[in-house]
């Protein structure tokens, strides 16, 4: 298990590395410049030199490369050429509303998606599985700003139940911080539910028809416990899985969604720092981003192993 | 011998299909007493699975079944859910024919055991777990205290039933059902099994239905045999008269299809059954095995014989 950890480590710092240069030099390809949209009207060409001399732009790639690299490793990240503030500050009020609006989606999803796929599943050909499926259907099929700007028009406006936009941070007013997000957090889970409950559906009919569930019966075990221990924990590695491939979505889906109820996150500090061709906060948004991948499939491939004993790495038994 | 234990009276499992009903089973009737072993053969499809999911309510939803299952005096045909469940795993407990994937591979065989307990005994986890190690060393699995802790992906195929074996003993239910026990699995391991079989019989004294086509372990664990023919039984005989006196044709052609290590081995032929099992749902009002029937008079194929003096035949054999 530690071997197993350590390679999948050392495999995630070189994955790391090659986003990075992906990275770097795809923001350096984008069409406009720093500097001039930096000097705004005062096109002077003394002046443009002085701000590319001041942010390091008129050294070599590999100079500029360099610089970032050993920056980050020292927690360093630069600071935004819009702002002059520290990049990593940026980020340290960004991610949290983002990882928490993230959170709460998943959460929605899994809910509503696990409960609607094993009701689909188990109520097979009955009105509850037309009603999951179609429920599922609209959920794939609408769009996200779409479903947040008729929240926003009819829950918020019109009938005042939830803020339209705007944060409060958890710490200093949890009701408040929770009472924002969850719009947002619904608008963004629906997809994935969507997704969830169409896989846990499928899974759960292939483990409902195995042998194992009807020795479970012959053993004379209630439904709640054939159904809910033994069909479903054998369903969750494929929905697992997805939830895991599915994080990809949820991070562009947050973008969009951030930017509807206008939420400080990531979301929003990505689409500024683009507009503005702000290239340290592209660099470290991005760094963050992949990070954030790597991170979630080391974690998807360790529960798989929690939840099924045949994929326990070797080494551990 | 004693009482009845299992009396299973003119019992018909019809399924719905696209194609209309199916009928599996036809009016079979078995007596399964205190101790015994009934065993229940025939070639694949006559129905001896359908009849034993039957007897606790284990069929799918499409299943209609008629009839009556009487265990120790309870009617089990239309008894509802909660009774069942109640039954199943306490007092019927079944082994099934697949070792490999009739065991939940996400826990362990301990918990799986274990599981039967606390259900239906109402034991504490640790009591459950406790009881589970004794239930792995009655069916023979060595270090059973670290066995327990095992997922079934870690046991042998043979252990694996051994497990769903003492899964089934956990409650001392009063009948065991077991389908095709040691169809799944290596020769060498089968006469394992048996042994484990005939000892907890022995020592338990639990009556055991044991569903198979295979006649060597029919005459190696079996006091009684009813053999089944599509659908129906066709004749039932103590294990040592059925082999030395088969009545039924069918029932003699079996025999004769079975390769016995005798002294012909190797040197004759073996015999086997003309063309092929009918589809029940076609059947009319004849013997089902009179097409193809060696011994077949005219009477065979406009009416049904039924079950007289332990053969269901208007032409036996030895008559």
């Amino acid at each position: 298990m530690k071997r197993y950890l350590l390679g999948r480590l050392w495999q995630s710092l070189v994955t790391l590395l090659l986003a990075t240069i992906v990275v770097f030099l795809g923001v350096r390809a984008l069409p406009g410049d720093p500097a001039l949209a930096l000097a705004g009207e005062d096109r002077d060409p003394e002046s443009l030199r002085a701000i590319r001399e001041q942010y390091g732009l008129d050294d070599s790639l590999l100079v500029q490369f360099w610089q970032f690299v050993s920056h980050a490793a020292r927690g360093d990240l630069g600071s935004s050429i819009r702002t002059g503030e520290s990049v990593v500050s940026m980020l340290s009020s960004a991610l949290p509303v983002t990882i928490e609006l993230s959170a709460l989606a998943i959460l929605v999803a899994a809910v509503l998606g696990v409960g609607a796929g094993v009701i689909a599943a188990v109520r097979r050909g009955r009105p509850a599985e037309w009603a999951a499926n179609a429920l599922a259907l609209l959920g794939l099929s609408v769009p996200n700003f779409w479903l947040g700007l008729m929240a926003i028009l009819y829950l918020s406006v019109a009938l005042g139940l939830f803020p339209a936009s705007g944060f409060v941070p958890f710490f200093s007013d949890p009701i408040g911080n929770l009472h924002h997000l969850v719009l947002p957090a619904l608008i963004l889970g629906t997809g994935l539910a969507a997704v969830i409950m169409r896989q846990t559906r499928s899974s759960m009919l292939d483990a409902l028809s195995a042998d194992y569930i009807r020795t479970a019966e012959a053993k004379g075990l209630p439904p709640r416990a054939v159904i809910g221990r033994h069909a479903l924990r054998n369903s969750l590695i494929v929905v697992i899985t997805i939830v895991g491939l599915q994080l990809g979505a949820l991070i562009s889906g947050a973008v969009v969604t951030e930017r509807i109820f206008a939420l400080p996150g990531f979301g929003k500090l990505t689409v500024d720092a683009v507009f503005q061709r702000d290239y340290p906060v592209i660099q470290a948004v991005v760094l963050v981003t992949a990070t954030a991948y790597i991170v979630i499939n080391l974690l998807v491939d360790l529960l798989y192993s929690v939840i099924d004993p045949r994929i326990r790495v070797r080494g551990e038994a | 011998m004693t009482g009845s234990v299992l009396e299973v009276k003119d019992l018909s499992v019809t399924f719905r299909t696209e194609d209309g009903p199916l009928s599996a089973v036809d009016r079979v009737s078995l007596q399964v007493t205190d101790g015994e072993v009934l065993a229940i053969v025939g070639e694949s499809g006559c129905g001896k699975s359908v009849t034993a999911m039957s007897l606790a309510g284990l069929l799918p939803r499409t299943a209609t079944v008629e009839g009556s299952v009487m265990l120790d005096g309870v009617e089990l045909i239309g008894a509802d859910k909660r009774t069942l469940r109640s039954i199943r795993g306490r007092e019927v407990a079944y082994i099934f024919q697949e070792p490999m994937t009739s065991l939940n591979p996400v826990f362990t065989v301990g918990y799986q055991i274990s599981e039967v307990l606390r259900v239906h005994n109402g034991l504490s986890r640790q009591a459950a777990r406790k009881r589970a190690v004794e239930l792995l060393k009655l069916v023979g699995i060595p270090s059973a205290e670290r066995r327990v802790g095992d997922y079934p992906h870690q046991l042998s195929g043979g252990m694996r039933q051994r497990v769903m074996i003492a899964m089934a003993v956990a409650c001392d239910p009063k009948v065991l059902i077991a389908d095709e026990p040691t169809t799944a699995l290596d020769v060498t391991i089968q006469a394992g099994i048996l042994d484990v079989l005939r000892a907890l019989r022995e020592r338990l004294g639990t009556s055991v239905v044991l569903i198979t086509h295979d006649l060597g372990v029919v005459a190696d664990l079996a006091d009684r045999v009813a053999v089944m023919y599509a659908g129906r039984v066709v004749e039932t005989a103590e294990v040592h008269e059925l082999f030395a006196r088969p009545q039924h044709p069918y029932t003699a052609g079996l025999l004769g299809a079975s390769p016995s290590a005798g002294r012909h081995a190797g040197t004759h032929r073996l015999n086997e059954i003309p063309g092929l099992v009918p589809v029940l749902a076609q059947q009319p009002d004849a013997c089902t095995f009179a097409d193809r029937c060696p011994r077949a008079i005219d009477i065979c194929t406009t009416k049904q014989p039924v079950l007289a003096a332990g053969v269901a035949c208007w032409n036996p054999e030895g008559r």
